[in-house]
């Protein structure tokens, strides 16, 4: 038996074959006792060295995965060291304005990364206690987001989206537009891409330059070329360092992640090649924890100044919202906003869908004193209208628009108002929250006074009348 | 800390650790795993193998770590001090973990459940000499202005006592009395607080039967779905359809003395929310804060699977600690189906067979087992307590016919169901009147008419059917338009959308609204068949439903939710009256 005591010289010690290599997974026997979770370094043929994690171990057998995949390894020549620690990142607020790998080296041919700063990718659970629950209102200049879905500093809110629908467009037109009012606390904007093309990457890039942020930008980039696994690390790389700004460097951080479908299936993959027992289309069991642990990294706490928000982007697989990647996001983050394809190719941007989408942070974040007073009831009542007006249309596709009742027509073109004038804006278009509630009375007036069941008498007479 | 090695480890996989070369060590067991000393359950034994469940993050166990015994199985200890406190899924008190730890909850970190420091005033209640037996009641500590904390025999004791200390301040681990046991003849320390095993019952004398109502303050559910106090109900809902938030109203305005609120694998915010709330909200039945009687249980989505799983035993046994003392408890599980799927978890990786959708084949019993611990009982001490479990279930894609809300289904009495449909309309809460049901009604039926509305019965009778006439009318008018009914079909439509807006939705932000009595809500019922009973007949009579509705009433029919306080409902008799009137005077003007 190995000497058990001495873990630091035993993670020098290297391992000249491996037994199978079985897609990204790695199999060892007959090593010293190696800690779960403990990062391996697998050397190549041509001393290339590529990192990994274990995700088994035993007294017989350790079991890792490669992030960089096992392409070319072969089981006499590669060599396999065990580091005695989780992988970690080296942090520094340099990293902003620079790119990276999803493993966080540098991969826009500046200098390396170097910091005395490592922090391990995994995390650690925030205890609830320590939590400052989020009320703080975002304006993102996007109407259909701040009146009706609005976004709170330190919330988690995803953009459940399909394919081809302009995900990208309005999360850049966040990430440029969204502003704390009356704050001076810095803003960073972390970005991770797993498996989406070039042109995605350089879409975002592009943009943040364009809009002259991009020097508070950290780019962590695992493209569709790069190996899938890779996609597993990618968002923890990104969010130790988001959390490092965010607590240590008292900044507000912006992370946008896209795409978490092609993250969820590098994790089916795994499980599939471990043989586990799946849950729903093929997917793991743990899947919910497991991207519990990345989204619930998002929030405020306690006597720190910075925060993080969360904005993962997710293309549903065929459109459809019950799919387990976007039911168990929504089952964890604060609410979604969700698109619709039908909305889309009427030519609405953003096309966000009414009723499915919701924030559940914004009750505290609205209202007098935060945007102004009308705002709870005024987006309540345009909810209740515009999931009438669904109604009345299902109703005239079946007994025509000329048999509606004279009110039903009048919901009919509250409708078309809402969505045009309302929803529908331009991609570089930015209204304040004033111009959005405005713009929302202003279609509301489509419908008679005795409509408004959510609305004050007061709220009428000052905003409904003018 | 115990240093009995009992075992090392040979395998690790994730929370599930196999351990070799067990000596002696007893089934679930609590264990210390490595050099860290991370808490652990031992819940599988072989002749010299065992499989343990850890608590906590496991990275970095390593083969041939040693595994420490501690003779106990995994506890919880039951004393004074729980009240307004918040733990982990293991009892951690969580506040002194982030004072000695940071914001994040380090790993291997020991500290006692209860405060070891704190005196509490104790005032005996038997005397040296005194015959005692497991449960019986030793004496009290005051532990909030409102609840007194009896002091209990342990369950299993009994004996005589020896002697005991007289009225004063003490901690929980200064001993209170000494008992000489019938079992042993021996003597036994007895002290404010004591320990008992999550996964077990804790006895009681009899079952009783269930009739009377706990009231929760919410409309839908008291007049239309109620459930009894020591019942059992599962709210199943897709995401974002209301659940967390029809379970914190209820921990909010129900009339239980104690609430034990399980966050199990759900949002850290949803905790700190309840944290910074409830502090603040005063319960209208004591006038005290609503924190004095809550204990908060929080195993968020991003903490160790494995203690999700214990949570829910933490929750409830120390539930049954209060019914114990005579109390109403009513335990809040949000969410079973993340329980359920922590069992799925360590189940997978202990490679047992799966059935349906790789849930253990246990799951049912597990479910049975963990409803069953609620009811309406006669304690040991012959007082009478409840534990009541509402159990929130998220069923994937919102499909109910998973497993997890089918199983559950079988073992609970009352069921509300949560619809996306009214979600996404945003009417609140969402609980459909078509598919909940209460299996609870015939029992405490007489205990409304007695408390609130003599007529309870007809007329929750006759708006339940106007609801289900409803359905099928929007049946007809989906093909053909509502322009094909007559006026008194038509006139169903306008009165059940009516009974929808001002009665059935219920906005937990308004400061009136979040909560009504029952006798608002028997009087709210009321108008509305007022309503309903003569606008029907001045239909019949020839008056036009557009009449109806201009009359100025109305709209204070629709407000009177948001208009009329619980503390004075004189304003909704004034609501009848004129309703009354405006239908002569309509009546009048039309003949
Ligand atoms: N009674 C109510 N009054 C006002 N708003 C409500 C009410 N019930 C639900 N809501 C709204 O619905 C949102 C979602 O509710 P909730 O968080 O309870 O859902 P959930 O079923 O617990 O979802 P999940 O399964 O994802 O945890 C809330 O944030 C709130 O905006
Ligand atoms: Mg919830």
């Amino acid at each position: 038996m190995p000497d058990l005591n001495n873990k630091h010289l035993l993670s020098r010690r290297e391992y000249i074959s491996v037994d199978k290599i079985e897609g990204p997974l790695v199999f060892i026997r007959n090593t010293h006792p190696v800690g779960y979770r403990e990062l391996i370094e697998c050397i190549d043929k041509q001393g290339n060295v590529r990192l990994g994690i274990v995700l088994e171990t035993s007294v017989s057998t350790v079991v890792a995965q490669v992030f960089e995949g096992t392409s070319g390894l072969t089981l006499p020549d590669t060599r396999v060291r065990f580091s005695g620690e989780p992988l970690t990142i080296a942090v520094s607020k340099e990293m902003l304005g620079r790119v990276f790998n999803g493993l966080g080296q540098p991969i826009d041919g500046g200098p390396p990364q170097r910091s005395d700063i490592e922090l391990d990718v995994n995390g650690m659970a925030i205890n609830p206690t320590s939590r400052q629950y989020p009320r703080d209102f975002i304006q993102t200049g996007i109407s259909v987001i701040d009146g009706m879905n609005t976004l709170i500093r330190g919330q988690k809110l995803p953009i459940f989206s399909g394919n081809g629908l302009p995900h990208n467009e309005l999360a850049a037109q966040i990430a440029k537009q969204a502003k704390i009012r009356g704050s001076d606390t810095e803003v960073a904007v972390v970005f991770a891409a797993m498996g989406v093309k070039h042109d995605i990457a350089r879409f975002f890039t592009r943009s943040f330059e364009q809009s002259g942020v991009l020097g508070n930008v950290a780019l962590f980039l695992s493209l569709a070329d790069d190996p899938s696994i890779e996609r597993l690390i990618t968002p923890r790389t990104t969010l130790t360092l988001a959390e490092y700004l965010a607590f240590k460097q008292d900044m507000h951080v912006l992370v946008i992640m896209t795409d978490m479908t092609n993250y969820c299936e590098s994790l089916r993959e795994i499980s599939t090649i471990r043989g586990e027992i799946p849950s729903r289309k093929g997917y793991p069991g743990y899947l919910y924890s497991d991207l519990a642990e990345l989204y619930e990294r998002s929030g405020m706490i306690k006597g720190y100044k910075g925060s993080i928000t969360l904005l993962p982007i997710l293309t549903m697989p065929n459109d459809d919202i019950s799919h387990p990647i976007p039911d168990l996001s929504g089952y964890i983050t604060e609410g979604q906003i969700v698109f619709e394809r039908e909305m889309d190719g009427r030519g609405i941007y953003p096309p966000v869908a009414g009723l499915p989408s919701l924030s559940r942070l914004m009750k505290d974040g609205i209202g007098k004193g935060m945007t102004r007073e009308d705002h709870p009831h005024l987006a309540s009542q345009l909810f209740a209208a515009y999931s009438y007006v669904k109604d009345v249309r299902n109703l005239a596709s079946v007994i025509g628009e000329e048999e509606l009742t004279p009110l039903d027509c009048k919901y009919l073109e509250f409708g078309t108002q809402f969505e045009q004038k309302f929803v529908s804006q331009r991609q570089d278009e930015q209204r304040n929250i004033e111009q959005t509630l405005d713009l929302g009375w202003e279609v509301l007036r489509s419908l008679p006074v005795e409509e408004l069941h959510r609305i004050t008498e007061q709220e009428i007479e000052k905003y409904y009348g003018g | 800390m115990s240093e009995r090695i009992i075992g090392k480890v040979k395998r690790v996989n994730g929370p599930v650790i196999e351990v070799m070369g067990i000596t002696n060590a007893e089934m679930f067991e609590l264990v210390r795993v490595g050099n860290e000393n991370l808490i652990g359950e031992l819940i599988k034994l072989q002749t010299d193998s065992a499989i343990v469940q850890v608590y906590e993050d496991t990275t970095g166990v390593a083969p041939y770590d040693p595994v420490y015994g501690s003779s106990m199985q995994l506890s919880v200890e039951l004393g004074p001090g729980m009240i307004s406190t918040i733990y982990d899924g293991i009892q951690r008190p969580l506040k002194t973990i982030r004072d000695i730890s940071d914001i994040y909850i380090k790993r291997g970190i020991t500290v006692p459940s209860l405060d070891r420091n704190k005196k509490w005033h104790f005032t005996p209640l038997v005397k040296q000499g005194s015959k005692v037996s497991g449960g019986m009641i030793l004496g009290t500590v005051q532990e909030t202005q409102n609840l007194v904390h009896k002091i209990l025999v342990p369950p299993k004791d009994s004996g005589v006592i020896a002697s005991i200390v007289p009225e004063g301040e003490y901690t929980v681990d200064d001993a209170i009395a000494v008992l000489k046991e019938n079992k042993t003849q021996g003597s036994k320390n007895l002290f404010l607080m004591h320990k008992w095993p999550i996964r077990l019952q804790r006895p009681t004398n009899k079952r009783l039967a269930m009739n009377i109502p706990l009231i929760t303050g919410q409309r839908i559910i008291d007049t239309l779905f109620p459930v009894a106090k020591g019942g059992t109900v599962s709210i199943p809902g897709g995401f974002g359809t209301g659940k967390t938030m029809a379970q914190q109203a209820i921990a909010k305005w129900c009339d239980a003395d104690v609430i034990v609120y399980i966050g199990c694998g759900e949002r850290g915010n949803e905790i700190t929310d309840v944290l910074t709330e409830f502090p603040k909200l005063v319960d209208p039945r004591t006038g005290r804060s609503l924190m004095e009687r809550t204990i908060l249980i929080a195993n968020t989505s991003n903490m160790p699977v494995s203690a999700r799983e214990a949570s829910i035993y933490t929750g409830i046994t120390m539930a049954e600690y209060f019914r114990d003392q005579g109390y109403h408890v009513a335990v809040m599980a949000d969410s079973t189906s993340r329980w359920a799927e922590a069992l799925r978890e360590l189940s997978g990786r202990m490679e047992e067979m799966p059935a349906e959708e790789g849930f253990p084949a246990y799951l049912p019993t597990k479910i049975a087992e963990f409803y069953e611990r609620a009811g309406y009982m006669e304690t040991l001490s012959g007082q009478n307590g409840s534990v009541s479990v509402i159990g929130a279930v998220s069923p994937p894609g919102g499909d109910f016919s998973e497993p997890v809300t089918q199983h559950t289904k079988r073992f609970i009495r009352c069921f509300w169901a949560l619809d996306r449909d009214l979600a996404n309309a945003r009417h609140y809460p969402a609980i459909s009147w078509l598919d909940s049901y209460s299996e609870y009604l015939n029992d405490i039926g007489s205990w409304w008419q007695q408390s609130a509305n003599p007529d309870w019965f007809n007329e929750r009778a006759e708006i339940m059917e106007l609801l289900h006439r409803e359905v099928r009318l929007q049946q007809v008018v989906k093909l053909v338009g509502p322009d094909a009914l007559p006026d008194t079909q038509r006139f169903i439509l306008e009165v059940c959308t009516l009974f929808k807006n001002a009665f059935l939705q219920q906005n937990a932000y308004d400061k009136v609204d979040t909560f009504s009595t029952i006798q608002k809500q028997a009087k709210m019922l009321h108008i509305i068949l007022v309503y309903w009973r003569r606008g029907s007949e001045a239909i019949k009579k020839g008056i036009t439903m557009v009449n109806l509705r201009k009359m100025k009433i109305y709209q204070d029919v629709v407000r009177m939710k948001f208009t009329i306080p619980n503390e004075d409902l004189s304003g909704l008799d004034k609501i009848e009256a004129r309703l009354e009137r405006s239908m002569d005077q309509l009546e009048a003007l039309h003949a």
